[in-house]
């Protein structure tokens, strides 16, 4: 059972606003079916192009509804400039906290604003920016880079919580690390320093971390690795499979294997394909 | 607040007698069953009927009874069991609707040097035994298919498959526990050769299960120590449980009549009043073969968290097969696996009865819901777009 707070039962179970602004002056929709939530919103403006009446439509769980009902309370009375500075954060401040799984819903408010103030500005239907990343739930690098900023996200878990990406087949959990990563401007290895290791320890730890961690994730795209040989802290490796004819081998390489090897081995590693 | 609990394929209420049972023996009996001294003696020969009832709820001898924590472990250690029984056997046969106990760790074998074939089921939650036939082979270890779904009721032909797959040469296991208590089993009809079941849901206490292990099977222990379980499962035996889940057998055994007959028509009269007052509502899975405490049923177009939520505040327990519930993204691998489209997986909703319900409970619910289904509608999008598009047409 989930912990919502007092707000956001009351918000769910008396939600305000709920419905269809006649004649609108900005609408915005987000979400679908599929995804298991959705959001219409519908917003009028005054003489003074302030927002006077807000409505939603929400299909989804209660901390949902309560996203939705709050954002129309916060948004009433609010410029346009001022509402496009809302926050996810915000609205789940408003509502004294949401659970940390439950924080895409409060992203979901936030983007349905963002569309209804793009509808009354005319401008046109933001094209998806940027690049998908989490094929499961459609969200893209755009998307994952601006929470992990606003939030200040700092695990691939945490990303799944607040926009859902890698909550599905979770194969693109490694490029959300990346941008994670990117956005923190560091490395984000956990350094697990062993103890100095013997030359015979070292090629033992790299091999068993190959084995086991390695190639089952490279063998689920059709690819495969071999250890050709140990030649102080470089590696030598051949690429076998599709990862051979891969164009993103290099990428592979030293992104996923190299990094692994670090992490698991030790941080001097460099990894290097056999010269065939 | 009156609790209306129909939520008992999650867990039962440990039944009043089950309770008295128990407790002599965490304060005046709690001698150790291994003692030489008859302190401890008077406990061995109580754990001895215990063994007994549970034995005689599925028509099995007492020493085929494995005591084991809970139904995980019981799955858990039929399968491993099987495997090292059988070195050079690598393939395993299970299916998409099993329970986590079995299909996670099925996955883990797989990652692991093992083949697994993951058994389809059609949209009514049905298996075809043809698929299962086909895959057996000399290299298949094991087959584990569970008796019914603990998210439909829906009921695998069991009988059936165990006498193919030993004709075979390869293990069956059934994990029961959705089915044990609620209708009848016979082991001595049935070839299959291990079966879990699990106490808190026949009314017995939590962390305590058993795993049926037919005479002639293979074994091998998962738990290495003492002597008890005769060798089978080391470790003190969890002597006041143990006490407990033979008395829950034994008010199984009593009650199976009841639950078969009170207990599905209430199920029946919850389902069909709500098919009836709801409209866009269905139920998910075969209704002919089911388990007869089990409904699931589909709201379409609104989602299943925010409709239990609402329940909640009239204090009716039941739950979801929505994504929302769980924590994961995604609705229930179970509605998934049958085909069940999201629009009505996301808003799907379990009740599973006991012989505690009464038919005032079942009326306040069928009162109940349908104003929620309704005003949750009226906050959905989609729904005022199905009307919408139904007008037009």
């Amino acid at each position: 059972m989930w912990e919502y707070t007092d707000k956001v039962v009351d918000h769910f179970l008396h939600p305000r606003n709920v419905g269809e602004v006649d004649d609108p002056d900005g609408l915005g929709e987000v979400g679908s079916l599929a995804c298991g939530d959705a959001l219409k919103l519908t917003f009028k403006l005054d003489e003074e192009k302030r927002i006077k009446e807000a409505k939603f439509q929400t299909f989804g769980c209660a901390s949902a509804i309560a996203s939705s009902s709050a954002l129309t309370e916060m948004i009433k009375g609010m410029t346009l400039e001022e509402a496009e500075k809302l926050t996810n954060e915000d609205i789940a401040r408003y509502l004294g906290g949401l659970p940390k799984e439950k924080m895409h819903c409060s992203v979901m408010g936030r983007d349905a604003l963002e569309k209804a103030i793009g509808h009354f500005r005319g401008e046109p239907e933001k094209k998806v920016e940027g690049e998908i990343v989490c094929e499961c739930f459609g969200v893209t690098d755009v998307e994952i880079e601006r929470v992990v900023r606003e939030s200040d996200l700092t695990s691939v878990e945490d990303v799944t919580d607040y926009t859902k990406a890698g909550g599905g087949c979770e194969s693109c959990h490694e490029k959300i690390q990346e941008i994670i990563d990117k956005v923190h401007g560091k490395p984000h290895i956990v350094h697990r320093k062993p103890a100095r290791l013997t030359n015979i320890e070292k090629i033992k730890l790299i091999q068993e971390t190959l084995e086991r961690e390695i190639k089952p994730s490279l063998k689920k795209d059709g690819g495969d690795i071999e250890l050709i040989d140990v030649d102080g802290n470089t590696v030598i490796v051949e690429l076998r499979g599709t990862c051979a004819t891969c164009v993103a081998s290099e990428v592979t390489l030293k992104h996923y294997v190299e990094s692994k090897l670090r992490e698991m081995v030790t941080p001097e590693l460099v990894v290097e394909e056999v010269q065939s | 607040m009156k609790v209306v609990y129909v939520d008992n394929n999650a867990t039962t209420q440990v039944a009043p007698e089950v309770l008295e049972e128990m407790a002599p023996y965490f304060h005046d009996l709690y001698g150790n069953p291994s003692s030489m001294h008859s302190f401890g003696g008077q406990v061995a020969a109580k754990l001895k009927e215990a063994r007994h009832k549970m034995a005689s709820l599925i028509g099995a001898s007492p020493d085929e009874i494995l005591v084991t924590s809970c139904g995980t472990e019981s799955d858990n250690t039929a399968i491993r069991a099987a495997l090292e029984s059988y070195p050079d056997k690598k393939h395993i046969i299970t299916t998409r609707v099993e329970h986590p106990a079995v299909l996670n760790l099925c996955e883990y074998l797989a990652e692991n040097g093992y083949r697994v074939t993951f058994l389809p089921v059609d949209r009514q939650g049905r298996l075809n035994p043809e698929d299962l036939y086909k895959n057996l082979s000399d290299d298949t270890a094991i087959v584990s298919i569970m008796w019914a779904n603990n998210e439909t009721g829906v009921m695998f032909p069991i009988d059936e498959i165990a006498s193919v797959v030993q004709e075979k040469g390869a293990v069956f296991h059934t994990d029961a526990v959705q089915a044990v208590g609620k209708i009848p089993i016979d082991m001595q009809q049935i070839p299959v050769d291990m079966l879990s079941l699990s106490g808190h849901k026949l009314h017995g206490p939590k962390g305590i299960g058993a795993l049926y292990i037919r005479k002639g099977t293979k074994f091998s222990p998962f738990l290495i120590g003492g002597h008890q379980e005769r060798g089978r499962r080391g470790g003190t035996e969890n002597v006041a449980y143990i006490i407990g889940l033979g008395k829950a057998c034994e008010l199984a055994a009593e009650h199976l009549g009841e639950e078969n007959k009170r207990v599905k028509y209430l199920r029946d009269k919850l389902e069909d009043e709500l098919i009836e007052r709801i409209p866009s509502a269905m139920v998910n899975g075969d209704r002919e073969r089911r388990l007869p405490n089990t409904t699931s049923i589909s709201f379409e177009y609104v989602e299943g968290e925010a409709i239990l939520l609402m329940m909640n505040e009239f204090g009716i327990c039941a739950s979801s097969g929505s994504a929302c519930t769980s924590g994961s993204l995604e609705p229930s691998h179970v509605l998934r696996a049958m085909g069940v489209p999201f629009t009505a997986a996301h808003g799907s909703i379990r009740f599973s009865l006991s012989i505690y319900n009464t038919e005032e409970e079942i009326d306040f619910i069928i009162e109940k819901l349908p104003p929620i289904i309704e005003r949750l509608r009226e906050l959905s999008p989609f729904w005022i777009q199905s009307k919408m598009g139904a007008a037009a047409l």
